[in-house]
């Protein structure tokens, strides 16, 4: 039987810094709901808003897969590896931090807003080598279908991160029908409507909801909006430190 | 003058993010931070003040986490051993909030 965990968009931790407007699915910086800490090795799903011109000053992290997926404008990343990329909608950023790294992430556009995912896995390999990676999305092929962005595989479709975790996401038809094979037996699947609707196993989920299942092999999902957009997490429920 | 409750040691390997965790928990009012870069340094922090949290940080190993847990917790029962991810970020404050809920109970 499976089990789930229904996080309603309304219900995310919120900090509305002027700059910086920050919807979060898990406890994050002065949120914080013991009910609500992390999905496995999910720990931060952060929804942001950064204003135009602004951004995030250097400031260091280490031991966490980052993975940024803009929704709309750009972020100038720098870092201490040496690295200078905008990051626009329609691409995915993946920092490995590692033994650690210090990095800056500005809005690209001095007037526009920039939204963009900000998620955080607990890393199952301690103090590596930071990295950094930044690959485009092809649009086309998560057209009614799912497609693979992350993976635990270096060699595999999108990019890698030191976790056995698979991200995946699709843009559906209103009535499309689909199903999730979820890749390990120890894993959860953690869903998050990025726009529209669906319905998961029965259960409706809106704009920005967010819903956890674990033990369960296959999950199916009803698009119920034209343009519907989600994001499957498909990650460990407990870490496995090498 | 500010009375510290919570008295927090960071031991990791990278002397720029320890410092980095150290200004973020001496931001937080009640609390003070003592960072160290060795495990032996961490020990002998003990001589002067009585930690309640112990925070390892960036560039420890596995191993070396559990051997400093396993003396720190011989050595003074009670402490909370206990690894910081993220690098002074926003889970810092978290990680506090977490353990001090968990001894509530």
């Amino acid at each position: 039987m499976s089990n789930t965990i229904l996080h309603k968009a309304e219900t995310r931790g919120h900090a509305d810094h002027g700059w910086l407007n920050s919807y979060q699915s898990f406890s994050f910086a002065g949120y914080y709901n013991p009910e609500r800490t992390q999905f496995g090795v999910l720990r931060v799903l952060n929804d942001d808003v950064v204003t135009g011109g602004k951004g995030f000053g250097s400031h260091p992290h280490d031991n966490m897969e980052i993975i940024s997926i803009p929704l709309e404008g750009s972020l100038v990343h720098e870092d201490n590896m040496g690295h200078k990329e905008v990051v626009s909608a329609g691409e995915i950023q993946v920092m490995s931090t590692g033994s650690g790294v210090f990095h800056s992430e500005y809005n690209n556009s001095p007037d526009k807003p920039a939204k963009f995912l900000q998620i955080w896995l607990f890393p199952n390999k301690l103090n590596v080598t930071p990295r950094y990676d930044q690959v485009k999305i092809d649009p086309l092929k998560g057209k009614n279908q799912l497609q693979q962005l992350i993976s635990p595989d270096a060699n595999g479709e999108g990019t890698w991160i030191y976790q056995d975790a698979w991200f995946l996401s699709g843009r559906f038809d209103k009535d499309s029908r689909f199903s999730y094979e979820r890749k390990k037996k120890e894993n959860g699947v953690y869903l998050f409507v990025i726009k529209g609707s669906f319905t998961v196993d029965g259960q409706l989920l809106e704009t920005r909801d967010g819903f956890g299942i674990t033990d369960v092999d296959e999950i199916e999902l009803l698009s119920l909006e034209e343009g519907s957009e989600i994001l499957i997490m498909d990650v460990p429920m407990k870490n496995k430190i090498q | 003058m500010e009375k510290i409750q919570l008295k927090i040691l960071a031991v990791g390997r990278e002397p720029a993010i320890l410092q980095v965790v150290e200004r973020l928990i001496n931001g937080h009012e009640g609390w003070a931070a003592t960072i160290v870069t060795t495990d032996e340094a961490a020990i002998a922090a003990f001589d002067k003040t009585d930690f309640r949290i112990v925070f390892v940080c960036a560039g420890v190993s596995a191993e070396e986490e559990e051997n400093l847990r396993r003396r720190l917790e011989e050595l003074h029962p009670g402490v909370v051993v206990t690894r910081h991810f993220g690098g002074g970020s926003g889970l810092l404050e978290n990680e506090v909030l977490a353990i001090l809920n968990s001894q509530k109970k």
